[in-house]
């Protein structure tokens, strides 16, 4: 088959930012998967909440100061989280690497509260459903967190070195932010209803 | 880094023989073990996705023999109950999770990039990774049934049956792993297609120019996106009640088994639509094709599409009408149930019209069309039988199911894939597959075929549960249950010809060319097989059938580096270049990583410490993934 050239690509940049990029678009994906399995963590949740004579069953309420400090720890983190963002989108790599040392001992503080708060719970994962619910909704997230500590951990790590000067490393990073409110958003309705359903 | 070692070489400043030298260069995959382990290329990766899961079709058609040859006369001895119990399980499974999924994934990782003009699949080391881990999750399944600790709890695995109390030893602890090596593999391959869908369209190829096949792979990647979370769920709720005490499906402790089957379900009924949707999408790339004319109703087979992909996640609970749930739920997934007849319908009378209108040439892969429509007819129409409570209630788990669900799985699926693969088989090869021996197929597994399920039918009306080894002579199911088993071998005789004919076109095939069905979109547009790069020039599209509009001259973008792996990247509606977007090259890393998961996974049945010390190794092989490797796909 003959070709005939009709267009000419080699003024595009040599890689893709922000929507333009596959990589974010994968990282929605995966946010969608995840957002799924949450979503379905939450609706056995509430099956099992509907089917119970009483909620909690057999064991007081969780203690709140744990789930809360970890809300607002989570929250605040989302300030930086932005700030972040928007040094990679203009390529600053000074702040970034600031940035990127900061979401590092965010994304560590919490996994260091979630022990605290698998202890308030007021229930073992074999105790009951109730508690085998509540250890596997803290379990997930506690498993999202860390997987994205360590993302930014490497990318920090990798900020720091030759590879950093790169603009797909900023493209990267931005990644990296999006997942994080990923992560703290879902976290929401599972305080929700780990620390405040069985009050309500 | 962002200073290139080396000067950056453009296709424009090759001429053509030294561009496809080059370009084939950039892309190749070595020959030998390396280059075996750490390919990306979308094209081996998919070949050896299919090749992979056809052997696990024959494996599972085996065992389809081996229960046939138990059932064909009352009392017989052959099989004993506890490995018929795995039997059908492994069959079950192995049909669903590795033959099923996998190969319907697999056509779309190989046939997507280059239907849409690009040059490998989005994320191509994730895509790696997927085919280690199936290949894993498979091999496992298989050798618990050498060593007889295969699953027995069926492909459902109800609890309690496959609870802690009554599913001693291992076996579920496999069946619950195997379903988190085959989704994971499977959830990582939708996102790479839902990527390379949206992103790495051809320039021109807007929302309306996209191959109904490739929307197709488009709707059933979301469907796995938003269904298989719900079997892992499912799963690792399943394991951790086994493995460490929680309570999930134990109601003296608050659990549910009902939950189970609603989780379950809840992914069983897409699944259904994940293995049938590419399908149809197969059976609207065959018919134009051979009738010489577009499809009729184009937008209206997409929009069925999308409406069967949407209505997919409100009918599981048909699956439970025998569990005694409310009467008003049960009218409400009744009513869903027979709704999804309509865009089955539309996409049906759509295929009829192109038929009708157009001049069909009734080649192999046409001819597994009609197979598909008089089969999947038959299995649609009891499928709405089904769908009403009271007959259902009549006919659960009896072999009328069993019917209803081979009729619309082979009927629905497995034909198109075999009519698929003979209209590909050219391009995966270069070598066209025989027209003889494939009418033989087609015939053979077309009358094999109504003759071993449509009894199944009557039984079911008469009576015959699904999953008893036996049964006794006074029952007089015998008659019609040697009919189904002699009929099994003229379907196993089709399918051991389809098998044969597949390998002998591999060496003495005749040569196909580039297009040898003269047909429409851009995968005919390149070299049969295609160059490890699939394009040498990215082609510039105009219209929904690009090789029709003009047979002779194919319009195409320059631009690209050759040096480097570089592709285009669009925009998601209207298809605009925006970016030149690198590649990875081949790697071991995807294959370390998915050993590092399969140690963790395997020996995480044996001890649940095997998640944390396993995440250690795991961790490390994904930092050596993803640590920049200083080429010049790097650059930015």
């Amino acid at each position: 088959m003959k070709e005939r050239v009709v267009m000419q690509l080699d003024a595009l940049p040599m890689h893709g930012r922000g929507s333009d990029s596959p990589t974010m678009w994968g990282t929605l994906a995966f946010m969608l998967l995840e957002g799924s399995a949450f979503a379905l963590c939450i609706g056995i949740y509430l099956y099992l909440l509907v089917l119970a004579p009483q909620w909690p069953i057999g064991a007081l309420p969780p203690r709140w100061p744990a789930g809360t400090v970890m809300t607002v720890l989570l929250l605040a983190s989302l300030v930086p989280n932005y700030l972040v963002g928007r040094w990679s989108r203009e390529n600053d790599l000074a702040r970034v690497r600031l940035g990127m040392v900061i979401m590092s001992v965010l994304g560590i503080a919490p996994l260091i509260v979630r022990v605290f708060e698998f202890r308030s719970l007021n229930v073992w994962w074999d105790t009951n459903a109730y508690g085998s619910i509540l250890w596997l909704l803290l379990g997930l997230h506690s498993m999202h967190i860390a997987t994205d500590v360590a993302d930014t951990l490497v990318l920090g790590v990798m900020m720091f070195t030759r590879h950093g000067s790169n603009s797909r490393r900023m493209g990267d990073v931005e990644d990296n932010v999006l997942y994080w409110n990923f992560v703290v958003l879902t976290w929401l309705p599972i305080y929700f209803c780990i620390y405040w359903i069985p009050r309500l | 880094m962002s200073a290139p070692r080396s000067q950056p070489v453009n296709d424009t400043q090759l001429d053509s023989a030294g561009l496809a030298r080059r370009l084939s260069q950039t892309w190749a995959t070595p020959k030998g073990l390396w280059g075996a382990l750490t390919t990306v290329d979308h094209k081996i990766i998919g070949r050896r996705y299919v090749v992979t899961a056809l052997i696990f079709l024959a494996l599972g058609g085996v065992l389809a023999l081996l229960m046939r040859w138990q059932l064909a006369r009352a009392n017989n001895g052959l099989i004993g109950p506890d490995l018929y119990d795995q039997i059908f399980t492994q069959h079950g499974s192995n049909m669903m999770f590795l033959f099923a999924v996998p190969v319907m994934e697999a056509m779309g990782i190989y046939l997507v990039p280059l239907m849409i003009g690009t040059r490998n699949i989005a994320f191509p080391r994730l895509n790696a990774y997927s085919y280690w881990l199936y290949l894993a999750g498979g091999l496992m399944l298989w050798i618990s049934f050498a060593l007889d600790m295969a699953p027995d709890v069926g492909w459902f695995a109800y609890v309690p049956l496959s609870g802690p109390q009554f599913g001693a030893g291992k076996r579920s602890d496999i069946w619950a792993q195997m379903i988190t090596f085959t989704e994971v593999s499977a959830l990582a391959v939708a996102v790479e297609l839902v990527v390379t869908i949206f992103k790495q369209r051809a320039p021109g190829m807007t929302l309306q120019r996209i191959p109904v096949f490739v929307w197709a792979m488009l709707v059933t990647s979301f469907l796995i996106i938003l269904a298989m979370p719900a079997i892992m769920v499912a799963s690792t709720s399943l394991i951790l009640d086994r493995l460490v005490g929680t309570h999930f499906f134990n109601p003296a402790e608050g659990g549910d088994v009902l939950l189970w089957q609603h989780l379950f379900w809840f992914f069983g009924h897409p699944e259904v639509y994940i293995i049938f949707l590419p399908a149809t999408g197969m059976i609207s790339a065959i018919i134009p094709t051979f009738v010489r004319r577009p499809l009729v109703g184009r937008l209206g087979l997409v929009l069925a599409l999308i409406a069967t992909g949407v209505l997919a996640f409100g009918l599981w609970v048909h699956h439970m009408f025998v569990v005694g749930l409310p009467r008003l739920g049960e009218s409400f997934f009744t009513v869903s149930s027979m709704s999804i007849a309509i865009p089955a319908g539309v996409q049906i009378f759509c295929w009829l019209a192109t038929l009708w209108d157009g001049k069909p040439v009734m080649r192999v892969p046409l001819l597994f069309v009609i197979a598909f429509l008089v089969t999947f007819v038959i299995g649609g129409l009891t499928g709405v039988m089904v769908a009403s409570v009271p007959f259902d209630t009549q006919v659960h788990d009896t072999y009328f199911v069993v019917a209803h669900f081979h009729y619309v799985l082979i009927g629905g699926a497995v034909f198109p894939l075999m009519g698929a693969l003979y209209y590909w088989f050219p391009k995966f090869t270069g070598r066209l597959m025989s027209e003889r021996l494939g009418r033989w197929v087609v015939s053979l597994v077309f009358v094999g075929f109504n003759l071993t399920f449509f009894p199944m039918h009557i039984l079911g009306l008469e009576g015959m549960p699904r999953r008893v080894y036996t049964y006794s002579e006074q029952m007089g199911w015998q008659s019609l249950n040697l009919l189904s088993s002699s009929a099994a071998i003229v379907l196993a005789a089709g399918f051991a010809l389809f098998f044969i004919d597949l390998l002998r076109s591999l060496r003495r095939g005749e040569p196909a060319g580039e297009n040898p069905w003269n047909a429409a979109t851009l995968e005919w547009a390149t070299a049969s097989p295609p160059p490890s790069c699939n394009f040498v020039h990215i082609p510039v599209v105009t219209g929904a059938e690009p090789l029709w509009e003009n047979p002779e001259t194919i319009e195409v973008a320059e631009g690209l580096r050759a040096d480097r792996r570089e592709l285009l990247v669009t925009s998601l509606t209207e298809a605009r270049p925006v970016a030149r977007e690198s590649s990875p090259r081949n790697t071991i890393w995807p294959f370390l990583a998915a050993i590092a998961t399969t140690v963790m996974l395997i020996a995480s049945i044996f001890t649940p410490w095997a998640m944390v010390w396993g995440a250690v190794p795991l961790a490390a092989t994904l930092i050596g993934w993803f640590w920049p490797k200083g080429t010049p796909e790097d650059e930015s």
